[in-house]
């Protein structure tokens, strides 16, 4: 009973970085920009995040420092593909080889350091209730935060009018710019946003659930947010379902090598990304779902004028 | 303000200038880099721009690197063209190189008697198989599912990275090799031929060449090359023409599958000679660099890996040398083309300063 | 005297070396109903954009209500009541009405308010329309009105629209002229853009006419005729088609109880659609845009092969299967509406476009005879009379009329049996147009079946031996052209045949 609590307060926390970054993900896509440079931006946010939760001894701290961090590197991403209409994959591909690159680079340093002693965390008097205090309510705060997000996006998009406009934008520019609206600026707002949420994820991996930096540690979860966003047909809710459906994959696995499971490790170790193919399979197959959900402009560029 | 304006034809002169000016902001950005670490520029940079080119046995080494770029960008370059987004490029390679090392394997286990140029066309065939078979899962995905292709190909490639450790840590490991995860090391017979004892540029260097050269007459002078390249930036002109999108999807990745397979295997039949954990060493991903830095063309892909491949040198010398970590040169491969794709906007666009001018009368 | 309205001097707007308004000047008073009527390509569009704010002029001054104005983007314009409705529609498919009508008005009203004032709009101008609809359900004339309703609730002092009974049958179009008369009434201006001449003549007070980016002329259309605004448009007397009478012969291309569900999300199925084209004749169909043409032309040309074998048949043959490349090496042959991107790739040579349909500089295992090639391009070039600066040119350095005339040209070439052509003159100035038609006459006279899919009804009336009509993806039974009238058709572009789909919804008792 308490090993079943444990593995869903572990799927939780597992899939907390996928959820935050997932949304922001889906913010960018919302917009119409397809930010393939999410595993890149996260790996630099994870750098900076423990870099910063190292020296200046917080973790949030460390957020702060990964948030900046996404943002940045999202924003010379979206200066690039917004303003001067670069391909969208190329350019995404580019931040992400980049990311590896140079967060290896400037996380050499940081390799093998411990943070400071990690507290305990603990909802009052819900933290005590037997089953689900260990399950739900002994989390980081961050894990409430992730859920707290994707409500706030939810009401964001579908019921204020900054929302409606982000919708707009992501299904025709061309349409939003014929009325007036600053169809660059929305959609570099939105990936700025998305960059912070990305950085947010990433400074949680290496801050609170690694917690250590090592190089590549991202290990494809930024792959895997994208794909959330095709399996959540782009509506937030769904991005956290998706995220703790991986989050529980990836905890089983583990949780079954340390069973002692008569399969080979490496064979455990790929069930996320083979789940990840399975669900894009499942999820695609059905071509007119997707087209009916998917932004009607997402990686394609838009230009002003004419 | 500054404006993009459209240019009636596009510039001639910046399509050439762009990837200079893209190279020169690389450098400068990475001489600030080693500027910040307290490192000389100078000497760095040269290990970078210089020392890869100092020498005959230099030259060979950066030709050895070229092979596995050239080999995955010329399949790269084909896929993006018509709009098929594999990145997964390593994940082919990976399989290749596990096709091709095992029938090493094979060859050197069953002692069978063969000469290294008998091998040379079966260690070709078996990494064109493993990497054609592995992206034809991506193909197979796209075409029957509608799958993303840009995820699947990357999911895979952490896919083939596990399945390849799975058999250096188990079924192929070397019994006599102290429990290092590790096959034994491959026959004589095995190995790719090389141009000059001593120096380890083998013949696959040449088979790149003239795949690049052949995949050129493909690209550019045959009826299906041209229909590759339409189903990308115009996809209802193919559908009018009646050139088949699901069969560009196959053939594309199919290709590109296979020449980066053919990589894989000659680089563990080639410098390697044995299977380890660590064959992937991101070739697969430089090379999406080199065939964008390349413009997607096959000739310019082989120029572009001369380039990459002196950041992979310099990365390895600047780590022995100076102690920087060797993926500086990642560093320097996202600067280049981040660089390199905000240039080439000015190709089609000119920058303009404006002012807005209502109440100014002619 | 009043100021007028709107004002506009020494306006200049260069693309390029293109100059699509030059030192263009322009007045409006309250309450005129003001025509600006050019050839595509005048500049008309551009100055609209200029006024709107959406985009910027190189020179020029414009005095709102006599006093100097700044209008940098939509925003200042909607602040000075300017509104517009635009010829493409700036609609987002996936939101309800209210919420496309909210997103064109200012931040400070509710979507409650914003469904209670397209309510009041609606029953005050008799435009039906439900807010809470989305508009990908929408008909072409529906998406209008949502246009119109969000102009309206802006309470605009100047309206703009442009081009915008090119969705709309002939009897919808008298319907919306009333509608904006009953606003001019009320003392907003209103820019009427348009290149149908019948149009200005009824609705419009005053009339500016631009040719090449220039003021030609400035007229009170209640003076003019048609001729003589066509004379002002076009700087000439309009070319005459000369014709014989059609000598048709045995069925080429016929479609039977032709029922296909659309590729597009928000397209339109084709259901029971019977057809047929002889050898020697010109067949026209009739059409409010999105009512199915873009559907039966991709059935047509093998771009979407789902259709029953037999539901199509080029000389008895099935077809409906059968991919476009095998099409055409039976004959048939297709020139698309859209020029650049599907009838040709922008970025590729002329020679090389020659690919997409021709065959005859091809090797042995597809290898390009590339100086075979290129002659066949400049032949092209030479008998069609296409501007361009070569066969190695770039099809996007050619201007619409040139493209047009090179992919009809190519089609033409190839000496097809049948021909298919979408808007075959959209776009194109009047010389290349008439060009265009002469020789698809010529075709059809040389025993061509042909096939002309087109919106614009007098050219369907110029052209074609006999008529269909298409509504909601039906097709009304033919008629030959001699024996059609204009308000005919115009009914039947509202689905009013005998058993045709506007009938079947006037029986169920709702609205056409």
């Amino acid at each position: 009973m308490s090993e079943v609590a444990l593995l869903v307060a572990a799927t939780l926390a597992a899939g907390t970085p996928l959820a935050i970054a997932g949304l922001g993900l889906l913010l960018n896509e919302r917009a119409g920009i397809l930010n393939l440079g999410a595993e890149g931006m996260l790996l630099i946010s994870a750098v900076a995040g423990f870099a910063a939760a190292f020296h200046g001894g917080s973790e949030w701290l460390g957020f702060a420092a990964g948030a900046a961090a996404g943002a940045a590197v999202a924003a010379v991403f979206g200066w690039l593909v917004v303003w001067l209409n670069t391909n969208q994959y190329a350019t995404g591909l580019a931040v992400s080889l980049f990311g590896s690159g140079f967060s290896a680079f400037v996380g050499i340093d940081y390799v093998g350091r411990q943070l400071g002693e990690q507290r305990a965390h603990a909802v009052p008097i819900l933290g005590e209730l037997p089953f689900l205090g260990p399950a739900l309510f002994r989390q980081h705060p961050m894990v409430y935060v992730a859920v707290a997000l994707v409500g706030a996006a939810s009401f964001f998009l579908y019921r204020t009018r900054a929302g409606l406009v982000l919708r707009a934008v992501g299904e025709s520019p061309q349409s939003a710019h014929a009325l007036g609206y600053g169809v660059r600026r929305i959609r570099l707002a939105a990936v700025v946003t998305g960059g912070a949420l990305c950085g947010v994820a990433g400074a949680f991996l290496s801050v609170v659930y690694t917690p250590l930096w090592v190089e590549g540690m991202v290990a494809g979860r930024g792959w895997i947010a994208l794909a959330l966003t095709v399996f959540a047909t782009w509506r937030p809710a769904r991005i956290l379902l998706g995220a703790y459906l991986f989050g529980g994959v990836t905890m089983l696995q583990l949780h079954l090598q340390a069973q002692g499971v008569e399969l080979p490790s490496q064979f455990m170790a790929m069930l996320p990304y083979v789940a990840t193919v399975v669900v894009l399979v499942l999820i695609s197959r059905n071509p007119l779902w997707i087209r009916l959900n998917m932004p009607a402009s997402l990686g394609k560029p838009f230009f002003p004028g004419a | 303000m500054i404006r993009l304006d459209v240019r009636p034809v596009p510039s001639l002169r910046m399509s050439v200038l762009s990837p200079l000016i893209a190279l020169a902001v690389t450098v400068a950005a990475g001489g600030v880099l080693f500027l910040a670490l307290g490192k000389d520029p100078v000497r760095v940079l040269s290990m970078f721009l210089v020392e890869p080119f100092h020498g005959v046995r230099a030259l060979t080494e950066l030709g050895l690197k070229c092979t596995p770029l050239i080999l995955c960008a010329l399949g790269l370059g084909l896929c993006f063209r018509s709009n098929v987004w594999n990145i997964g490029a390593e994940g082919q390679f990976l399989m290749g190189a596990i096709a091709g090392g095992g029938l090493a394997l094979w060859v050197t286990t069953a002692s069978v008697a063969l000469s290294p140029w008998a091998f040379f066309p079966l260690v070709v065939t078996a990494g064109a198989a493993g990497g054609a078979a592995w992206a034809a899962i991506v193909a197979l995905l796209r075409d029957r599912f509608n799958a993303n292709e840009i995820l699947v190909s990357l999911m895979l490639v952490y896919v083939a990275d596990l399945f390849l450790s799975w058999l250096v840590f188990g079924p192929w490991k070397d019994p006599r090799g102290f429990n290092f995860p590790q096959t034994v090391q491959f026959a004589a017979a095995t190995e790719i031929p090389r141009f000059v004892r001593g120096m380890r540029l083998h013949w696959g260097f040449a088979f790149a060449l003239v795949a690049a050269v052949l995949m050129w007459l493909f690209m550019f002078r045959t009826h299906r090359g041209i229909q590759l390249q339409i189903g990308g930036p115009a996809p209802a002109a193919a559908r009018y023409a009646g050139f088949s999108s699901r069969s560009a999807v196959w053939t594309t990745l199919l290709v590109s599958g296979g020449l980066a397979g053919v990589a894989g295997a000659f680089e563990v039949a080639g410098p390697m000679g044995q299977l380890t954990p660590h064959v992937a060493s991101g070739y697969g991903f430089t090379a999406i660099i080199v065939a964008f830095v390349g413009r997607l063309h096959p000739l310019g892909a082989v120029l572009a890996s001369v380039v990459l491949s002196a950041f992979v040198i310099g990365g390895q010398l600047a780590q022995s040398r100076v102690g920087l970590p060797a993926s500086v040169s990642g560093v320097f491969q996202g600067i280049l083309l981040l660089a390199l794709l905000g240039c080439d906007t000015l190709i089609h666009h000119r920058l303009r300063l404006v002012r807005w001018t209502w109440r100014t009368a002619p | 005297m009043t100021a007028p309205r709107l004002e506009l001097r020494h306006v200049t707007k260069r693309y390029g070396d293109v100059v699509a308004n030059d030192d263009v000047a322009l007045a409006v008073a309250p309450g005129e109903i003001h025509a600006i009527l050019g050839e595509n390509g005048a500049g008309k569009s551009t100055l609209m954009k200029i006024v709107y704010g959406a985009v910027a002029p190189d020179a020029g001054e414009l005095l709102w209500d006599g006093a100097p104005a700044d209008i940098r983007s939509p925003h200042d314009a909607r602040a000075l009541g300017i509104a517009m409705v635009f010829q493409h529609f700036s609609l987002f498919d996936s939101l309800t009405v209210a919420e496309n009508v909210w997103l064109g008005l200012s931040r400070t009203v509710s979507l409650r308010e914003v469904v209670e004032g397209i309510r009041g709009k609606a029953a005050e101008y008799g435009l039906d329309l439900d807010p809470h609809r989305p508009v990908h359900v929408l008909s072409v004339g529906e998406r209008q009105r949502v246009e119109i309703v969000r102009a309206l609730l802006a309470n605009p002092r100047l309206l703009i629209l442009d081009e915008p009974t090119a969705v709309l049958t002939p009897q919808a179009a008298d319907k919306l002229f009333e509608t904006l008369r009953k606003l001019a009434a009320t003392g907003c201006s209103i820019l009427y853009i348009s290149h149908k001449l019948h149009e200005i003549v009824a609705l419009c007070h005053q009339c500016t006419v631009l040719r090449g980016g220039r003021v030609v002329a400035s007229c009170d259309p209640a003076r003019e005729s048609t001729a003589s605004l066509s004379r002002l448009m076009i700087g000439a007397e309009p070319p005459r088609l000369e014709r014989r009478p059609a000598s048709a012969g045995a069925i080429a291309l016929s479609t039977r109880e032709l029922t296909l569900e659309s590729h597009d999300r928000f397209g339109v199925a084709l259901e029971d659609v019977s057809l047929d084209v002889r050898a020697g004749e010109i067949v026209g169909i009739a059409g409010v845009s999105g009512n199915g043409q873009q559907e039966l032309l991709a059935a047509l040309s093998g771009e979407d092969p789902r259709a029953d074998a037999g539901a199509i048949q080029l000389f008895g043959q099935p077809i409906g299967r059968v991919g476009a490349a095998a099409r055409r090496k039976r004959g048939l042959h297709f020139v698309p509406e859209e020029r650049l991107g599907r009838g040709a790739v922008p970025a590729l040579s002329l020679a090389n476009n020659m690919l997409l349909t021709r065959k005859e500089a091809l090797r042995a295992f597809g290898w390009i005879d590339r100086a075979a090639l290129r002659d066949q391009a400049s032949g092209v070039l030479r008998r069609y009379w296409v501007k361009a600066a070569g066969p190695s040119a770039a099809a996007r350095s050619l201007s619409g009329g040139n493209l047009q005339k090179y992919i009809v040209g190519r089609e033409l070439d190839a000496v097809p049996k049948v021909l298919v052509v979408a808007q075959p003159t959209w776009g194109v100035d009047v010389g290349a147009a008439s060009q265009i038609r002469a020789e698809l006459v010529a075709l059809r006279d040389a025993g061509c079946a042909v096939l002309v899919v087109s919106e614009e009804l007098e050219e369907l009336f110029a052209l074609a031996d006999r008529l269909h009509v298409i509504a909601k993806g039906r097709l009304s039974p033919s008629i030959p052209t001699a024996e059609a009238t204009v308000e005919q058709i115009g009914e039947w572009m509202s689905g009013l045949w005998a058993g045709g789909p506007g009938q079947a919804a006037a029986l169920a008792g709702g609205s056409p």
